[in-house]
């Protein structure tokens, strides 16, 4: 597209807006004084958390909220055409034509029984009327344009045949089919792994550039605001709170809201320096001032090894023929070995089907292992064994809505462990609640209440609470953080921090996010398709990552720091490999060297060699 | 929940109703009621009056009484075989959608087996094998019933086992029984509540189509079926004899299902927000 057209495209502008929601109440005020302009070509993100009004904000300019029970004042312009005084006619056709939204999750905005394609080629066809063939040839173009690898071939397969990030491409293709002047993103890469994550941000850049569109990119991710965002507006509760330049902002942030948001966004980097974990220091969001965070010593204790884990493994069939001979298997954890030491942390990495989830159900005794062992306080997990042993080790999920039982009161969820080792009488079930909910800091009145009352921060509180209450000695934490708001993710990894200062815990922090990462943990392993590439300490791997995987997963982590942009072209748009293996394979022998010391190195197989 | 307020809402009409269907059903033998067999011959069809508000039947029997014990039969017959089949299809459910394999398959295939009879056919053999009245009744109607638990509980269970809160259970070091029976059960009760009330009121006109074949309540002790059946011989006489056993087994139905609509509503933990309460 030449630079001239460009010039002409419309922008986005929007002023005054109030975005009021109708409840059995009266009406509550959801966003308030909203305004802002993005430029063709340009890329503006509102940042904010839950319930800061940002998806709202994006709904309302495609017209999508429902009108029946929402109230819009203001004025939201797209060049020189008032938005929200067009009929929903008008309005259906400016989706899709001229403004395009891409969602969080690529899965369920696609129709899962037509094949790629199709759908591209369909929102072609209904939006500028060209035959179906003229339709493919350029529904293959876009998919092409997307880098799908070998787009003709794969025109044909279905929505499940595709790995998220490429169906975020295809969301992507799909959006860009009629070069719509504004794109909405609606934090598209959240649900990605951090390589993927790195290359959809990229792409958008890209496309940005070639169709000159304006971007509105709504995320809660300092570190990807920093990359893709040439202006921000930072939203609290409905209002804005600080607007202006990307740099400027995060040089120099004046709102006591934005620096809390800046500063609990975890930071690659920067822990070099400190062998320990660390505290985020949590701002005052009123004052801006930071509490004062306190140094932590060493829990660790390696006399005594709570958790031994030696040639673990596990496979299991996909697909059998009728004779029952397997022909393919997950090989999802692949001869894993790793200890863990009293009051250590031992963060493991990877991404999706790297085998990290898998590995700590393994320890926990809810999967059970095809060769090698793990011992747990040198008593070795067996299925006779688990029940006594769960005393020891206890999980912590990522979801903490779903891994509550919504029929039972928090009290109740809480207690429940003692009620299966049938450890407490109901009176002291009580008092042990009401003392671990204070432990966790809530208040001990909310034991009577149920789960859903509460926010997903609390929640994950609660689960803490029920974690201890065995009080064992290794805490599994699976992406214990990975779906909390930043401010409410630091301040659950400083309560864990605690715990573990006052009760020496161990934990297995499992995780795909390297800078929270990097904070809490005392060693570091990283996996790929279900194998230990790199295991040491911290510093150690953040500081001289040797194995080509390892410097890869650091090097996508978005930078909270616009001055640090990365250089786009470096990235390469290779995908997950898939665990998935013919039944007659074998692992190859893997060897390992040591590069310092503790500091395990697996030896990079052919496939490496680039 | 527990906090639900005494206030009298629309909602807990058929609360009530069924309560008073339970209790006068349960009472029937100690009200003070005519005997439901006791003949009139010389007021054969006799209209409504002061002793007898709903008229005499055939043989001059008080109808109301009749409908009452009538009702009393047909609840028992359905509350005892949906009660026995509810159990057993939710045993056999639940044990089938949380241990997978061949448990599973086995389960499932037999309940399969089960549901290829007619409900009615194989009341209907049963009976004729081993003669008709309650004792027969109430087990066929449960076997017949089995399935529909099973496979309500058996889907359920495979939604409900993959949530988080269950794989946090066992990581606590629940027992198997633990988990199906503490953890999963409360958990899908909603939907099974829902197959039990369907199941009372279809137990209930499967009961009345067979006393009306005369496969089910003997006469003369009465029953809906069997009153349906006399009242539709005498139907130019005195349609009324019709009209009352069909509105009553209308009601009944009508009632026991709204009941547990409200139910399931009301045992959900989340809608009571939902509701604005």
């Amino acid at each position: 597209m030449s630079i001239s057209e460009t010039a002409t495209r419309p922008g986005l502008s929007i002023s005054d807006l109030n975005i009021s929601f109708r409840n059995k109440d009266g009406w509550t005020s959801v966003v308030r004084n909203l305004g802002f302009d993005i430029a063709p070509g340009e890329t503006v993100a509102i940042v904010g958390e839950s319930g800061s009004g940002k998806s709202v904000t994006a709904l309302s300019v495609l017209g999508l909220l429902p009108q029946q029970s929402t109230r819009i004042e203001g004025s939201i312009r797209l060049g020189d055409r008032q938005l929200l005084s067009l009929s929903p006619k008008d309005l259906k056709a400016l989706r899709g034509n001229e403004i395009a939204m891409i969602f969080q999750e690529p899965m369920t905005s696609l129709n899962p029984t037509m094949c790629i394609g199709e759908q591209i080629a369909e929102s072609i066809i209904a939006h500028r009327g060209i035959s179906k063939a003229e339709a493919k040839v350029e529904a293959i173009r876009l998919m092409e344009k997307v880098h799908i690898p070998s787009a003709a071939r794969r025109y044909g397969e279905y929505p499940h045949q595709f790995s998220g990030g490429m169906r975020q491409r295809v969301m992507i293709a799909i959006a860009l089919a009629c070069k719509p002047a504004l794109l909405i993103a609606d934090e598209p890469t959240t649900a990605l792994d951090v390589t993927i994550q790195a290359q959809v941000l990229n792409l958008i850049k890209e496309l940005q550039e070639e169709e000159g569109m304006a971007v509105l990119f709504i995320t809660h991710d300092m570190g990807v605001v920093a990359e893709v965002a040439d202006r921000m507006v930072v939203m609290y509760r409905g209002d804005v709170v600080e607007e202006g330049t990307t740099t400027e902002i995060f040089a120099n942030a004046r709102h006591p809201y934005t620096k809390a948001l800046l500063s609990a966004a975890p930071q690659l980097g920067s822990m070099s320096g400190s062998s320990n974990p660390q505290p985020f220091a949590i701002y005052d969001i009123n004052t801006g001032l930071a509490a004062e965070a306190s140094v932590l010593k060493s829990t660790v204790d390696t006399s005594e090894i709570l958790l031994d884990v030696k040639d673990l493994s596990v496979r299991f069939p996909v697909q059998q023929t009728i004779f029952g001979k397997v022909t393919a298997r997950v090989h999802a954890v692949e001869n894993v070995s790793l200890t863990l030491a009293r009051g250590e942390t031992l963060a493991i990495v990877g991404e999706s089907g790297s085998g990290k989830s898998t590995t700590g159900k393994l320890i926990t005794g809810l999967l059970h292992p095809t060769a090698g062992k793990v011992e747990i306080c040198g008593k070795p997990m067996r299925i006779d064994t688990r029940q006594s042993l769960s005393r020891s080790v206890q999980m912590i999920f990522q979801d903490p809505f779903a891994s509550l039982n919504p029929r039972l009161t928090v009290g109740r969820a809480i207690t429940e462990p003692l009620r299966i080792h049938k450890l407490a009488s109901e009176k002291e079930q009580d008092e042990i609640a009401a003392s671990l909910l204070t432990r966790v800091g809530l208040s001990p009145e909310i034991a009577k209440r149920y789960p859903h009352e509460f926010s997903g921060g609390q929640r994950q509180r609660i689960c803490v609470a029920r974690t201890l209450a065995l009080k064992p000695s290794v805490i599994i934490a699976d992406e214990a953080v990975s779906a909390l708001d930043v401010s409410v993710k630091a301040q659950v990894v400083n309560l864990l921090l605690e715990l573990q200062q006052e009760m020496q815990l161990g934990f297995i922090f499992i995780s795909h996010d390297m800078a929270v990462v990097e904070r809490i943990s005392n060693r570091v392993a990283v996996m790929y398709l279900g194998e230990i590439v790199e295991i040491g300490p911290r510093a150690a791997i953040f500081s001289n990552p040797v194995h080509p995987y390892t410097r890869r997963l650091i090097e996508a982590v978005p930078v909270p720091d616009p001055s640090r942009r990365r250089d786009r072209h470096k990235i390469a748009d290779s995908e997950i490999r898939s665990p998935v293996r013919p039944g007659d394979y074998v692992p190859p022998a893997r060897t390992y060297r040591e590069v310092s010391s503790g500091h395990l190195v697996q030896d990079a197989g052919p496939e490496w060699a680039a | 929940m527990t906090g639900t307020s005494l206030k009298f809402t629309p909602r807990q009409i058929p609360a009530y109703l069924l309560a008073l269907l339970l209790v006068v059903s349960l009472l029937a033998p100690v009200l003070p009621l005519q005997d439901p067999l006791a003949m009139d011959t010389a007021a054969r069809f006799a209209g409504p009056s002061a002793q007898h508000l709903f008229g005499q039947d055939e043989f001059g029997r008080d109808i109301l009484v009749r409908l009452v014990f009538a009702l009393r039969n047909s609840l028992i017959v359905a509350f005892a075989a949906a009660i026995l089949a509810g159990v057993i299809g939710t045993a056999l459910g639940v044990l089938a959608g949380y241990s997978r394999g061949l448990t599973e398959m086995l389960a499932m295939r037999f309940i399969d087996i089960v549901l290829c009879f007619p409900p009615l056919l194989l009341a209907m053999l049963a009976v004729t094998l081993y003669g008709p009245g309650p004792v027969t009744l109430i087990p066929v109607l449960a076997i017949v019933f089995v399935p529909s638990f099973t496979r309500v509980a058996h889907a359920s269970v495979l939604s409900v086992r993959s949530q988080d809160y269950v794989e946090a259970v066992r990581s606590m070091g629940a027992s198997n029984a633990r988990v199906m029976f503490s953890t999963i059960l409360p958990n899908i009760a909603g939907p099974l509540i829902v197959q039990f009330s369907f199941t009372v009121a279809v137990t209930v006109v499967l009961e009345s189509g067979l006393s009306f074949l005369g496969l089910g309540v003997l006469p003369p002790a009465p029953s809906l079926g069997l009153m349906i059946g006399t009242g539709r011989a005498t139907l130019a006489q005195a349609p009324m004899l019709l009209v009352w056993p069909c509105a009553a087994l209308t009601a009944m139905i009508l009632i026991l299902n709204a009941f547990c609509d409200d139910l399931r509503d009301r045992l959900d933990p989340k809608s009571s927000k939902i509701r604005g309460q």
